[in-house]
């Protein structure tokens, strides 16, 4: 395998720090006017890719290509991304519907034109945006590949220049250890690495970087909406029932609750 | 608990009689009979997980036939025999061959697409385990339909109710796909009756698909404690506990008086007191058990995701404006190191 070529889609969501209002007519959460950041697992996907770079394993990174879909301030997160180390950027261009926007498979097909036009053999992805928090879009990207997949990775090694790679990653009791052979779809967990900071002279540095604007129509791609909100609401507010002085009444309101 | 019914014929003539049912669509009794699910059943070294079970609950709440499937090392003797007694399956597809023991996403998702065809079902449900959320998206864009993850509700045939954002809003979506692929949360589908049923068991196809991957190794936390997404008691610490001596110095002897499975924060997994597995929230796993029972844990916004739906919410804290009393149904305000072993102590009198 020559080279390294990594493809990292982003995604700009509400930051994790908010809590969403859902908005009056009940078809979404509240988004204009509320700050937005990088999907956290994302973070960690872009950090990984940096880090895949400066271990110099047996394969070379040769290129580390950030992606985001979505209306005209997507920009800002890739740009975030090239300031931690993406080398390069596509913005597809999406027009914002006031909706919960492209659907995880519309995304995979995306990705999976994206992978074939740019000659990618590793995509790292979170696994899950923590607004939709659907955690789809890297198993369907790998299943139409047919590629290998690994899900809430928590750590990646490389461990040949032919391509082998070994992956553990988290599953419901613990951990489990995969190897397969690049190219493979990888989604990460919160555990795999600590992501860095972007510093000045970096953020400075990613404004000179490319990024390039695209639309689904050049990918060969429509955005077909397979699910129809019908509505959001509020989850049934829980109410806090009070403190109580010490150990014996909490025990006593306990038993009076029926959890003793 | 009463028995309820849940073979369809009963269920048809049931919905006729109360034609105001949820179910809203054309005449219930013909959806019935067209209504069929595929319920994926995982299963570890022949025995059935509890995901596995969610996925029948919910297929059972569905309406129409109910099919199970299970995969793995010689599972028609073991767990396709324990899925057949489920009430209210009424067949088990099983596929013998060890290629599957491990659920490796590549072969499984494509033995799933070739059954889900052959047995031309309507919905294929999964639970939204570390196993469901690996292979059931892959499923869905081999079949070129868009899943719906995590459900807590099943409003009719096609229209679901999930929780996004951390649980901050609950969506209700309706899937225009013909076949229905969904991941259930499994706090929100439970009491399936594991006895009584009589489904028969047969060979579901095997298009032996190389795997892609190769399963090298895993390890697993070892408890003797119950297995925290299905506990009936969940005792959890934060980051309040300081070190991964006091965690397991306060907490285990806590959990261990109340029988209850031992949870914790994203902090206290992060900063290495208690292991990744143990995690409740957003990310980590989802628990609503009779009573959750939390210490040195603030309650924000992804913690409180997952577990905001237990019965009983009780909080043991030093800071009385910690968000979590605002979800507790009992709050104690005091040093936990205080306070857990005091209250370790009194409930083992008790």
């Amino acid at each position: 395998m020559s080279g390294l070529r990594i493809l990292v889609p982003v995604k700009r969501v509400i930051d994790y720090a908010i809590k969403p209002r859902i908005n009056k007519a009940q078809t979404g959460v509240e988004t204009a006017g509320v700050k937005h950041s990088l999907n956290p697992f994302d973070e960690l996907s872009i950090e990984e890719a940096i880090r895949l770079r400066e271990r110099k394993g047996p394969i070379k990174v040769e290129d580390i290509l950030a992606l985001s879909a979505g209306g005209p301030k997507t920009p800002d997160v890739l740009r975030t991304a090239m300031a931690m180390g993406a080398d390069r950027a596509f913005h597809i261009d999406v027009p914002e519907k006031g909706d919960a926007g492209l659907e995880p498979l519309t995304i995979a097909k995306m990705l999976q034109a994206v992978v074939k036009e740019q000659n990618v053999n590793l995509v790292l992805l979170g696994k899950q945006a923590i607004d939709g928090d659907q955690g789809q879009t890297g198993q369907m990207l790998a299943g139409l590949l047919g590629w290998p997949q690994a899900t809430q990775a928590s750590k990646i090694e490389i461990k040949d220049e032919a391509g082998t790679i070994e992956v553990t990653h988290e599953v419901d009791g613990g951990v489990e250890t995969l190897r397969t052979k690049l190219p493979m779809v990888i989604t990460t967990d919160l555990r795999l690495n600590e992501p860095r900071y972007a510093s000045l002279p970096n953020i400075m540095k990613a404004k000179k970087k490319p990024l390039e604007k695209k639309t689904l129509a050049d990918l060969g791609v429509e955005d077909v909406r397979k699910l129809k909100t019908v509505k959001v609401t509020e989850p049934p507010p829980r109410k806090g029932g009070g403190k109580v002085e010490d150990v014996d009444g909490l025990i006593a309101k306990l038993k009076e609750l029926g959890a003793l | 608990m009463i028995p309820i019914a849940r073979h369809s014929v009963l269920r048809a003539a049931r919905a006729q009689l109360q034609p105001t049912r949820k179910l809203s669509l054309p005449t219930s009794s013909a959806l019935a009979r067209l209504l069929s699910t595929l319920a994926v059943l995982e299963q570890r070294n022949g025995k059935l997980e509890s995901s596995s079970f969610s996925a029948v609950a919910a297929a059972l709440k569905l309406g129409g036939s109910v099919t199970g499937f299970v995969a793995g090392s010689g599972v028609k003797a073991t767990s396709a025999a324990e899925a057949a007694k489920i009430k209210g399956v009424e067949k088990v597809l099983a596929v013998d061959n060890d290629a599957y023991e491990k659920g490796l996403a590549e072969n499984y998702a494509s033995l799933l697409v070739e059954n889900i065809k052959k047995g031309e079902f309507t919905h294929v449900i999964a639970g939204h385990s570390a196993f469901g959320k690996s292979v059931l998206p892959r499923v869905a864009a081999l079949l070129d339909v868009q899943q719906i993850s995590d459900i807590t509700g099943i409003e009719s045939e096609d229209t679901f109710v999930r929780p996004i954002y951390a649980g901050n809003a609950i969506l209700t979506v309706q899937s225009t796909d013909k076949i229905k692929v969904i991941t259930v949360r499994g706090t929100a589908f439970q009491d399936v009756e594991v006895e009584g049923g009589s489904a028969e068991v047969v060979d579901g196809v095997d298009p032996n698909v190389p795997a892609l991957t190769e399963w090298v190794s895993e390890e697993l936390a070892k408890s003797e404690r119950p297995e925290l997404a299905t506990a009936t008691r969940v005792v959890s610490g934060g980051r309040g506990l300081k070190s991964k001596e006091e965690f397991d110095r306060l907490m285990l002897p806590l959990a261990d008086s109340l029988g209850a499975a031992v949870g914790a924060s994203r902090a206290a997994v992060d900063s290495g007191f208690a292991d990744n597995s143990l995690q409740v929230g957003q990310t980590g796993k989802n628990v609503a058990p009779q009573l959750y029972l939390c210490a040195g844990i603030s309650g924000a916004i992804q913690h409180l995701a997952g577990m905001k739906d237990s019965k009983v919410i009780a909080a043991i804290n030093k800071d009385p404006e910690a968000p979590i009393f605002q979800v507790a149904d009992v709050g104690l305000v005091g040093d936990l190191f205080d306070k857990v072993p005091e209250l370790t102590e009194k409930l083992k009198s008790a």
